[in-house]
This record gives structure tokens, C-alpha cells and sequence, in this order.
């Protein structure tokens, strides 16, 4: 047996005086691909933060070719060979390529003189060497979010990193984007370095990864070969419970048309946009991120509306130019980004929950404390909403918490049309299939739902008909008998790309 | 569970009072009236401290309607610029021949144009609003210079002292400044409106997409300053008798202190009208309790100074522990 590259031994965290990683053991050998996987807070990100010297454990030891050392900062990190990729890169979005790359790297000193030709040079063998073609000498925030990260992995490579973290490095990449990203971890898996992978998609990690290992509640519950565990196991371990009915297909009467939309289009958004969505009937829309699928959504609810085609609500047409026009029509809209556009950080639960009712609360203009509390109280109870207090800020809870929150918001407006953006990203599994359980729910109480999701497994199991967008066009409408993931993700790629 | 949560609410009201920066304030208020009347003997004497008060009253009651625009995310510097403006025009209409109503009402509408240009320039414009306001705070104290002048313009003697009239003993600026204070503490605390405004100032994007109309409530907002202020100029006519284009000059630092020191947060979102009232208070006792210790006007300076920075930082401690 070789010696291990990194050997953890008993690690502990704690924030404040919560927990979050308990007596973790862990060997990382050279030359694999280690999977942390793990619900949202199970402390697998933790723990690999701990590993790059951004934060110190309480607790325990970390052995370095079997030596202890101390990881008290990501300076002294990177000195030992150790490089967190971010998912979304924190980089110096002004500077060029070429000065990303060398930043952080020891020089000789505050005052040495900049030789531009000898950096640009450096830099373009640096990208060759990772058979990635980035333009050097572009500034950063010019690249997409992939070259960005092909710039944080040359720099970790320059800096000779044994160990290379990657934190769900793959969430924001295009499926081609993606198997570039996974040729290069191969390639540097060969040269002998030793690679972290933190990923939710399971079929990710079977794909390049050698060994898992699964967080629970902030404990090591096992480390396996990936072809020891089943997908079944590796659910089974990080939820801590059989698998279930994480999806039951529901059976809703599919009613009359209720939004029925023809021939939208926004200019630079998306382009002959026609659909017709029926009442109990849950219709996904798939497709990459950027294909204009929350521009349509946004257009519909009038945040941004469309400057071509008409909108029809129970087949009567309608001019919807703000928000409030939408929500009087009896549509919803759940955001895609919770924390932009959905919660009232500082703000009470009950302000967050009662925020799109004021006519319901104040029947009089003035708010009426016991019709607030009753409506915030009915939610709290029917979506269990897990919170200390309904006068407890928002922000305190946590992100399938707060979800739930925005959610039941949007159900007192009793809304006949709901448009849910991406409503289960970043949300632990257990309160995904909770999610899942009230979607189908509201469909079988006859309301018509429009599902946007990046998610294939989702899609499939929950909607009766998935519409695909790719690059601003519709290009495909499949029932769900006949949908698959093959079906829907060649209609998602652009064309461009798979003849390129 | 239905039975748990009024229990919960109960505790929590009471650890909240020490999570408020209203607490601080007041406790402020406390050791100044302590302090003063410690320094000096006459100091107790209700009368002279209302009497005190009337020379910023004016100040204080657009402070308050500051205060929500700061709530809603937004903030306004030429208040103090639109007092100025809005006192040269009323005192330059009536000086030159026009009825009192004529001429109050023509420096209303003045303060209603001045809001209502902020407002444009922010909301329709999408300006950065601190800019905005700089920028019409120079506009307006200039324009108050080409009408007035660098003389004062007198307003008839049967107008002059406000300040001196008194509604049961009270002076009626103070009267003024209470029932503003109540009557946009109700609006804040109790109405839809006031619940949106802390909504759109703790995110406007959100607020938006949950069917608020988030620029007409700060369009509604810039105005009703405007307004105020304008009101506030008449009533300072009124108090000292002639205007002069440089009356209130720097007041909008003072109603930014006074919305700072009652935990109003200069970022949107957080705030109370009973802060800011307690903070006109404060204000007023410090710097007359310095003046009657007989306190040079550089060391009050120095303690105003030091006073905004020790609110601020008191105040950014409660929010983030409340965020624990």
C-alpha cells in the first residue's frame, strides 16, 4: 500500500457552537479522482475548504506525505501544493488572462518590473499545455465561465498542485464544456495529482471519478469504489433512507387551455415563441442555461415583456406590461435566483410570506396583524417550513427553507398559473422530493404549471409534455411517454455545436 | 403548533428590544440629559429645552420624511437646499406685493416641483439618487442666490415667531414635529405602503417581482419630501423673520445625522420615525447642554462627530447580531 498523499484524521469544525463536520477520517491517494458527495450542509464543501486553508479545523490532523502540517491560510495552501477551483471563479474580472495567471505566484518582490512578453508567452504555453485555446491577452471577464475556470486550473498546474479541489466545478458548464473539463482532469489524474470532485450529478462522478466518498450531518459515513455503490446506495447513504417514492407520477385531470402563448419574441432574448399550457397539466421546459427559457418566463409574469406575439389567459387575450399586471391574471412566478429576486433577506418570514397579498392583509391599507399571522401560519404548517420564529429574519433559514417560503407566497395569491424557475436548484434531496409531492399536488387541484428546470430526471418524472429551448428558439415539444434524455438533450444543443 | 408561535413571540419581544437600535438611541438620550444636567444647573428646565428645539425644528421634521427615503433605499441630500429655495421664493412672491396665501402657496408648489425633479432624474432616469441630490442640492441653494441675493429678504412682522406661538405650553414647531413624527410613524408601521417601503429598500428586484410598484412608492416619496421641506422653509421664515439664500446651509448633513443616530441604515430597508425622533432630541440636548457648560463651538463639533461614528458602529453591531 503507498503512502496516502493527504491523510486526515479526526477533523472537526464548528461555527459558533454548530457542528459541522464531527471526527472526519479521510485518505486521499495519488493519482485519483475522489468524489465528496453529500446533501446541501453535510459538510463535504467544509471539509474541502479545510483542505485549502480556508477555514481551520477545531479539531484534528492532516498529514501531507506524512508529515503534519498546518493549513492556517490559502497562501500557505498553495505553498503546500494544494488549489481550490471555484465554481465561479473569483478572479480579477478587468486584468487580462495572462496577469490572472500570474497572480498570487511568487515574484521577486513589489517593485520588480513587469516583463509583458515573457508573461504572455508564459501563458499561451501554460493554455496549450491544457489543449484549452484561450486568447491570453483578453481581459478575464471576456471569458465564459468555463475558459474562467481552465484559467484557475492552469494557475493551480503553474503553481504545480498535487492536490486540485474542484467545488462543483461542472454546475454552470455546457455538456461540451463539460468533457473538456473532464479530459483535462484525466490527463492531470495521469500525471500522478490527486483531484477532489464535489458534484450533485451523480452520473458525473461514475463518469471520471475512481472513489466516493458520502457525507452525512456533517460525518464520514463511507468511502467506497464508485462501482462498489449503486446509485440506490449512494442515495440510500446520503439521505440516510431508502429512496422511496422520491418521485410519484401524479394524475391530474388535464383540463381546458389556460395560458396559451403565440409567436413571443424579445429581441436578443428568444424568437417565435408558441405554446399552450392546460389546466392540471405540468409542462417542463428543458434546455442549457442562457437558451432564453427565463426571458420567456419573465415575459409572461412582466418583468421584461415581449415586444412581439400576444399572450392568451383562458383564451382571452391579455396585455401584461409589470408584474402586477400578471399576478391580477392569476399567474406566479418563482425565481430562478432565490436571493436576488425572491426573499427580503432582512425582513420577518411572515413580511417575506405575505408580501404579494397586501390587499389580503390590509383590507383597508392599514395591515391587520391577525389576518397576516393567520396567513403566515397557514403556510408555515402546509409546506412545513422549518423556522424558530415567523418574526425570525429570512436569511436565517435555510435555502429549502426559504424556497418553501417564496413558494407559499406565491400560493396566497392563489394563482391558476404558476411558472417554478429551476425551484429545486441547490436544495437538499429530502426537501426536493417534498417539492416534488407539492408540484404534483397544486397540478391535481387543476392548476397549469410551467416547470423550468436544468434537471432531465426531473422533468421526466414530474411533466406531462416537456417544451426544449435552445438558444432562443422552441425546438421540441415531447409528450412524456416518448420524452428521453437523449431526445431532450439534442434538441437543447445548439446545432452549431454538434456539427463543430 | 398553532399554540407554540404566541409564545414565541413573547420571548422574542423582549430580546428584541435590545436588538432595536432605538434602544441605543434612547439610552443615548438618557446619559445626555444625565450628563447635561450634571454640567450645568439651569440645564433641567423643560422650557429651554423646547425653546432649544425650535431652532432645528425644521431640520428635524424633513428628517423624518428623509428617513423613509433612506428606508426605501434611496437618499436625498437637497432637502436642506429646497428649504433655502422654497423661503427665498415664498419671502421674494410677498415682498413684492402678493397676498400671504399667494405667496405660501407658490413655495409649496416650489418644494413640489423640486421633489417632484429628484424623483424624475432617480426613478424615470435610473440616476444613482445620492448624485442626483448632490447635484440639485448645488442647483437650488445657486438658484436661491440669483433670487435673493446675498441680502435678506423680510417677511411682514405679523408672520414672524412660529416658534414663539404655543399650543398648551408646547411651541408650535415642537407641536409640528410630534405630530409629523406620529403620524409617518403609523403610516411606516401600520399601512401597506409603510410595509412596502421597507420591502423595496431591502430589495427593490424582488419587490418588484412580487407586483410591487416599487418606483411609484419612491417617486411618491421624493415628492412628499419635496413638500415637506418647502413647508419647513415657510415655517423658518416665519421663526427668524427674513431669509437669507444660505439659511440651512449644511442641514442636510445634520437630518443625515439625525436618521444615522436613531439606526436608520444608509443602505435601505431598516430603520423607524421613532429612531429619528429620539435622534432630534439627542441632537438638541448634546449641543445645548454643551453650550450652556459653556463648551467652545469647535469641541461641540468634535463630539457631533464622534457621537455619528459611535451610532454608526453601535448600530452596525445590533444589525449583524440580529442577523445571527
Amino acid at each position: 500500500m503507498h503512502l496516502p498523499l493527504v491523510s486526515a484524521r479526526g477533523i472537526s469544525k464548528s461555527f459558533a457552537s454548530i457542528e459541522v463536520l464531527s471526527n472526519v477520517d479521510l485518505d486521499l491517494h495519488n493519482g485519483e479522482i475522489h468524489a465528496l458527495l453529500g446533501e446541501n450542509g453535510a459538510g463535504k464543501s467544509t471539509f474541502a475548504k479545510i483542505l485549502a486553508g480556508v477555514h481551520k479545523p477545531t479539531q484534528g490532523v492532516i498529514k501531507l506525505n506524512d508529515s503534519i502540517v498546518e493549513i492556517s491560510s490559502p497562501m500557505i495552501a498553495q505553498e503546500l501544493g494544494i488549489a481550490l477551483i471555484h465554481q465561479e471563479p473569483i478572479s480579477f474580472p478587468h486584468l487580462s488572462v495572462a496577469e490572472n495567471l500570474v497572480m498570487g505566484q511568487k515574484g521577486n518582490g513589489l517593485l520588480t518590473k513587469v516583463n509583458w512578453t515573457e508573461m504572455v508567452d508564459h501563458a499561451r504555453q501554460q493554455m496549450t499545455m491544457l489543449g484549452v485555446e484561450i486568447d491570453v491577452t483578453i481581459p478575464m471577464q471576456g471569458l465564459s465561465i468555463a475558459d474562467q475556470q481552465m484559467v484557475e486550473i492552469a494557475r493551480a498546474i503553474a503553481s504545480d498542485a498535487r492536490l486540485i479541489i474542484m467545488d462543483e466545478p461542472t454546475a454552470p458548464l455546457t455538456p461540451r464544456e463539460v468533457s473538456t473539463l473532464f479530459g483535462i482532469a484525466r490527463r492531470l489524474k495521469e500525471e500522478g495529482r490527486t483531484i477532489i470532485f464535489i458534484s450533485h450529478r451523480l452520473e458525473e462522478v461514475r463518469m471520471i471519478c475512481d472513489r466516493v466518498t458520502i457525507f452525512r450531518d456533517g460525518e464520514r459515513i463511507a468511502t467506497n469504489t464508485i462501482d462498489e455503490l449503486s446509485d440506490e446506495d449512494v442515495i440510500r447513504l446520503m439521505i440516510g433512507r431508502p429512496l422511496g417514492k422520491y418521485m410519484r407520477k401524479y394524475n391530474a385531470d388535464i383540463g381546458k387551455i389556460a395560458l396559451s402563448v403565440n409567436k413571443l419574441g424579445l429581441e436578443g432574448a428568444f424568437s417565435d415563441i408558441t405554446f399552450n399550457l392546460r389546466k392540471g397539466e405540468i409542462v417542463g421546459v428543458g434546455g442549457l442555461v442562457g437558451a432564453g427559457r427565463t426571458d420567456v418566463a419573465r415575459a409572461i409574469f412582466g418583468i421584461s415583456p415581449a415586444q412581439k406575439g400576444t399572450i392568451m389567459i383562458n383564451e382571452r387575450k391579455v396585455n401584461i406590461s409589470n408584474p402586477a399586471d400578471a399576478i391580477k391574471l392569476g399567474i406566479a412566478y418563482v425565481p430562478e435566483d432565490r436571493a436576488i429576486a425572491g426573499i427580503f433577506s432582512s425582513l420577518s418570514v411572515e413580511h417575506n410570506l405575505t408580501a404579494a397579498i397586501p390587499k389580503k392583509i390590509a383590507p383597508k391599507n392599514i395591515i391587520r396583524r391577525v389576518l397576516e399571522t393567520s396567513f403566515s401560519s397557514e403556510s408555515i404548517d402546509k409546506l412545513s417550513i422549518r423556522l424558530a420564529s415567523p418574526d425570525q429574519p429570512i436569511v436565517e433559514l435555510s435555502g429549502g427553507n426559504q424556497q418553501k417560503a417564496i413558494l407559499a407566497r406565491w400560493l396566497h395569491t392563489d394563482p391558476q398559473i404558476l411558472i417554478l424557475d429551476e425551484p429545486t436548484r441547490g436544495i437538499d434531496i429530502g426537501v426536493k422530493a417534498e417539492f416534488y409531492d407539492m408540484i404534483g399536488t397544486l397540478a391535481e387541484s387543476g392548476r397549469a404549471i410551467l416547470l423550468i428546470s436544468s434537471e432531465l430526471p426531473e422533468l421526466l418524472s414530474l411533466c406531462d409534455r416537456i417544451l426544449v429551448m435552445s438558444e432562443g428558439q422552441l425546438t421540441a415539444d415531447i409528450s412524456s411517454h416518448e420524452a428521453t434524455q437523449e431526445k431532450i438533450m439534442k434538441a437543447a444543443v445548439p446545432k452549431m455545436a454538434i456539427s463543430a | 403548533m398553532t399554540n407554540q408561535i404566541p409564545s414565541l413571540y413573547h420571548k422574542k419581544s423582549w430580546r428584541s428590544l435590545f436588538n432595536r437600535p432605538e434602544t441605543m438611541t434612547f439610552t443615548l438620550l438618557i446619559l445626555a440629559l444625565v450628563g447635561a444636567s450634571l454640567l450645568s444647573e439651569y440645564f433641567l428646565d423643560v422650557n429651554y429645552i423646547l425653546r432649544s428645539f425650535t431652532l432645528t425644528a425644521e431640520l428635524s421634521i424633513a428628517a423624518l420624511v428623509l428617513t423613509m427615503v433612506i428606508i426605501s433605499g434611496e437618499i436625498d441630500l437637497s432637502a436642506a437646499a429646497n428649504i433655502a429655495l422654497s423661503a427665498c421664493i415664498f419671502a421674494y412672491v410677498q415682498a413684492s406685493g402678493a397676498p400671504m396665501t399667494l405667496a405660501i402657496l407658490t413655495g409649496l408648489f416650489a418644494g413640489l416641483v423640486m421633489g417632484s425633479l429628484n424623483a424624475i432624474l432617480v426613478i424615470v432616469y435610473q440616476l444613482p439618487s445620492i448624485i442626483v441630490t448632490i447635484g440639485t442640492l448645488i442647483f437650488y441653494r445657486g438658484l436661491a442666490q440669483v433670487i435673493a441675493g446675498d441680502k435678506s429678504i423680510r417677511v411682514p412682522e405679523w408672520f414672524i415667531g412660529v416658534n414663539t406661538k404655543m399650543v398648551l405650553g408646547v411651541p408650535f414647531p415642537v407641536v409640528i414635529f410630534t405630530a409629523t413624527a406620529i403620524i409617518l410613524g403609523l403610516v411606516l408601521g401600520t399601512t401597506i405602503y409603510g410595509r412596502q417601503i421597507y420591502q423595496v429598500g431591502t430589495n427593490n428586484t424582488a419587490a418588484l417581482h412580487a407586483g410591487i410598484k416599487s418606483n411609484r412608492i419612491k417617486f411618491g416619496l421624493f415628492v412628499l419630501l419635496g413638500v415637506v421641506s418647502s413647508a419647513c422653509g415657510i415655517m423658518a421664515a416665519s421663526r427668524l423673520g427674513s431669509v437669507r439664500y444660505d439659511l440651512a446651509l449644511g442641514g442636510e448633513l445634520q437630518m443625515v445625522l439625525m436618521a444615522m443616530l436613531g439606526g436608520t441604515y444608509i443602505f435601505g430597508g431598516r430603520g423607524t420615525i421613532l429612531g429619528t425622533f429620539l435622534a432630534a432630541w439627542l441632537l438638541v440636548i448634546v449641543s445645548t447642554g454643551m453650550t450652556v457648560a459653556n463648551l467652545l463651538p469647535a469641541i461641540q463639533l468634535t463630539v457631533l462627530g464622534l457621537l455619528l461614528i459611535v451610532a454608526i458602529i453601535a448600530t452596525n453591531f445590533i444589525y449583524s447580531r440580529a442577523r445571527r
